[in-house]
C-alpha cells in the first residue's frame, strides 16, 4: 500500500480537519462524535442529514451547503456512522421543521440510522436510496444498493427543502427521484481500505468486475477486459432494462446522465465513457438534457466508473437546476 | 453470569479476534467488503479497555454499557447488531434479576443469551439460512438452552455448544447470501464461509474454553 497517510488511525481526523479548513466558508467539522454541518445553520426548513462510510468523497460532506445537505456524518472507511453521530448532528441542524435522513440502502447504514431515528426527539423521515441496478431485487434480499444516484436525490431534495417545503413533501420527492434513477458500476482494479493495507479483491489485468459496489463488493460477474464501447454498451443496456417500465409509462424522454469516477480513473476516460453512453442513450430515443461528469461518489482508489441515468420530469429538472453552493457542487450562486 | 466473567470473556475475545485476523479477513475479502475484521477488532478493543470501569457494576449494567459502547464505536451492520444482542441480554437480566440463583444459573444464562439473539434477529430483520452470524448464534443458543434444561454438566454444555457453532459455520458455506454485503453476489457467495459467522464461531469457542478453564481452577 502506498498512500498519503501518517497512521491509518489518524487518517480520518486529518482529512476531515483539512476539509473543514479548506471550506471554512461553507462547513464546520465537529469531532467526538464526528459530524459536519453548514458553517451557518439554515433557519425554518427541513434539515437534510445524510451520512455513510468514509472513502466515497465528496459524498456526503462535500454536498453540505445551500441547496443540498444541512449535515453529514462520516463513518470509518466503508463503515456506517453510528447513531450518536446522527443524533448530535440532528440536534445542531434541526430548524423546527423536522429531520430528513437520506441513507444509502446498506444493512449497516439502514440499522444505524434506524436506531438514531428511534431516539430522535424531532419529527423525522427517511429516504433510502437504491439506484444500483446491478443487484437484482427480490423479497428475500436486503435489496438494491444506494450508489451515485444518491447525489441526484440529495441535490433535488435539498433544493425543495430550501423553499420551506414540508418533511413529507421532501420525502416524497426523494423517493420519486430514487425510483426514476438507475446506476451500474464497473471496476478495473480493487480499492485498498487503508486499515486493511491491501486490495479488497484480486483482479487481473485481463479482467473487469461488472456491477461492482462502491465498497469493492462484487457485482454481477467477473468478465474479460475489453474495449470501452463494449463495456459501456452493457452498462447502458442494464440501465435501460431497469428503467423500462418507467420509460414506457412516461411521455418525457428527458434524462440526466451522470458519469461518475470511482477514484482512480482519469476524467479523460470518464468523458470517453460519456461520449459512448450519450450516443447509445440517444439511439434508444432518450434526450440527454442535463449531464454531470466527474468523481462524485468514489470507492477510495478504485479504477472504474459508474453510469447513472435519472428520468427527468419538470419538478426534478427544476430542483436539479436550482442554485447550489457546496464544496463539491456549485452553480447558480 | 458474573461481571468478572463477562470482562475476562471480553479480554479473551479481543485476543481471539486478533489471533484469527487472517481467517476472518480472507473470508470478508472473498464475499464482503473488507471491513469486518477491523470493526470486530475496534469493538472488542474498546470493551477490553473498559475493564476497570465495568468491574464494580452488576452484570446487567455492565452489559448495557457494553451495548452502548459498541453502538457508538463499531458502526456498520455489526454495531447495531451486537449492541442489540448485549442490550437484549441486559434487559433479560434486569427483568429476571430476583429469581436467578446458583441452581438455575445455567438455564437463566441460556435464557439471557437467547433473548440477546432474539433482539439481534429483530434489529437485522433476519433469520437462520441467510448466511449471517445468526447461522452460528441461533444453533448455539438453542443448544445451550436445551442442554441447560436437561441439567447437563458445564463440560457437556460447552462441548455441545462448540460443536453447534462449528456446524453452524460450516452450514453457511453452501448458502446463498440474502442479507448483508454478500447479498449482491448471488450464487457466487456459495462455497465461501460467512465472515460474520466465522467471528461468532471464534467467540463461542473462546467463551466456552474460558468457562472450562475457570472450572478447572
Amino acid at each position: 500500500m502506498k498512500k498519503f497517510i501518517n497512521s491509518t488511525d489518524a487518517l480520518l481526523k486529518g482529512s476531515l480537519t483539512g476539509f473543514g479548513q479548506a471550506h471554512a466558508d461553507l462547513v464546520q467539522v465537529h469531532f467526538e462524535p464526528a459530524y459536519v454541518t453548514r458553517a451557518k445553520p439554515a433557519q425554518n426548513k427541513v434539515a437534510i442529514v445524510s451520512g455513510g462510510g468514509s472513502g466515497h468523497e465528496p459524498l456526503h460532506a462535500g454536498y453540505i451547503g445551500y441547496g443540498m445537505l444541512d449535515a453529514a456524518c462520516p463513518g470509518q472507511v466503508f463503515t456506517s456512522p453510528t447513531p450518536d453521530q446522527m443524533l448530535a448532528a440532528a440536534e445542531v441542524v434541526h430548524a423546527g421543521k423536522g429531520i430528513l435522513f437520506i441513507v444509502k440502502n446498506y444493512a449497516g447504514d439502514v440499522m444505524n440510522f434506524e436506531m438514531a431515528a428511534e431516539m430522535l426527539p424531532f419529527d423525522h423521515a427517511t429516504v433510502l436510496t437504491s439506484d444500483d441496478c446491478a443487484v437484482i431485487n427480490s423479497t428475500y434480499t436486503t435489496g438494491r444498493r444506494g450508489v451515485a444516484g444518491t447525489v441526484i436525490v440529495e441535490k433535488c431534495v435539498g433544493s425543495l427543502a430550501e423553499t420551506g417545503a414540508s418533511l413529507h413533501a421532501c420525502q416524497l420527492l426523494g423517493n420519486k427521484v430514487n425510483a426514476r434513477t438507475a446506476s451500474i458500476g464497473v471496476a478495473l482494479t480493487s480499492c485498498t481500505v487503508p486499515a486493511a493495507g491491501r486490495p479488497t479483491f484480486d483482479i487481473s489485468d485481463s479482467e473487469l468486475e461488472m456491477g461492482v459496489g462502491i465498497h469493492g463488493e462484487p457485482g454481477r460477474r467477473r468478465e474479460a477486459m475489453r474495449e470501452a464501447d463494449s463495456i459501456v454498451g452493457d452498462c447502458v443496456a442494464a440501465i435501460l432494462a431497469d428503467l423500462k417500465t418507467t420509460l414506457e409509462n412516461d411521455t418525457s424522454k428527458d434524462i440526466l446522465l451522470l458519469v461518475n469516477g470511482l477514484g482512480a480513473t482519469p476524467l479523460m476516460e470518464l468523458y470517453l465513457i460519456y461520449n459512448t453512453a450519450a450516443k447509445l442513450l440517444g439511439d434508444a430515443g432518450l434526450n440527454i438534457s442535463r449531464s454531470l461528469v466527474g468523481n462524485y461518489t468514489t470507492a477510495i482508489d478504485m479504477a472504474g466508473a459508474s453510469i447513472t441515468v435519472c428520468l427527468l420530469d419538470d419538478e426534478i429538472r427544476q430542483h436539479w437546476d436550482s442554485p447550489v453552493h457546496t464544496p463539491a457542487l456549485r452553480w447558480g450562486r | 453470569m458474573k461481571t468478572p466473567f463477562i470482562l475476562s470473556s471480553a479480554l479473551a475475545i479481543h485476543a481471539a479476534i486478533v489471533a484469527h485476523e487472517a481467517d476472518i479477513e480472507s473470508l470478508d475479502r472473498a464475499i464482503g467488503d473488507g471491513d469486518h475484521y477491523i470493526n470486530m477488532k475496534r469493538g472488542s478493543e474498546m470493551i477490553a479497555g473498559m475493564y476497570n470501569e465495568l468491574l464494580p457494576l452488576p452484570p446487567e449494567e455492565a452489559l448495557q454499557k457494553i451495548s452502548m459502547k459498541l453502538l457508538s464505536t463499531i458502526g456498520g451492520a455489526s454495531g447495531p447488531l451486537f449492541a442489540s444482542f448485549f442490550m437484549g441480554m441486559s434487559k433479560y437480566l434486569k427483568e429476571h434479576h430476583a429469581k436467578i440463583n446458583e441452581t438455575n444459573m445455567h438455564l437463566e444464562t441460556a435464557a439471557a443469551f437467547a433473548y440477546g439473539v432474539q433482539s439481534m434477529m429483530m434489529r437485522g430483520k433476519s433469520n437462520v439460512g441467510e448466511k449471517t452470524m445468526l447461522d452460528v448464534l441461533v444453533p448455539v443458543s438453542t443448544t445451550f438452552t436445551t442442554m441447560a434444561a436437561q441439567g447437563k454438566s458445564v463440560a457437556e454444555i460447552c462441548a455441545a455448544v462448540k460443536n453447534a457453532a462449528d456446524k453452524g459455520l460450516e452450514y453457511t458455506r453452501d448458502l446463498l447470501a440474502t442479507k448483508g454485503r454478500a447479498a449482491g453476489l448471488g450464487e457466487r457467495a456459495i462455497g465461501h464461509l460467512d465472515p460474520g459467522a466465522k467471528s461468532c464461531q471464534v467467540m463461542t469457542h473462546t467463551v466456552c474454553d474460558l468457562v472450562l478453564k475457570e472450572m478447572k481452577q
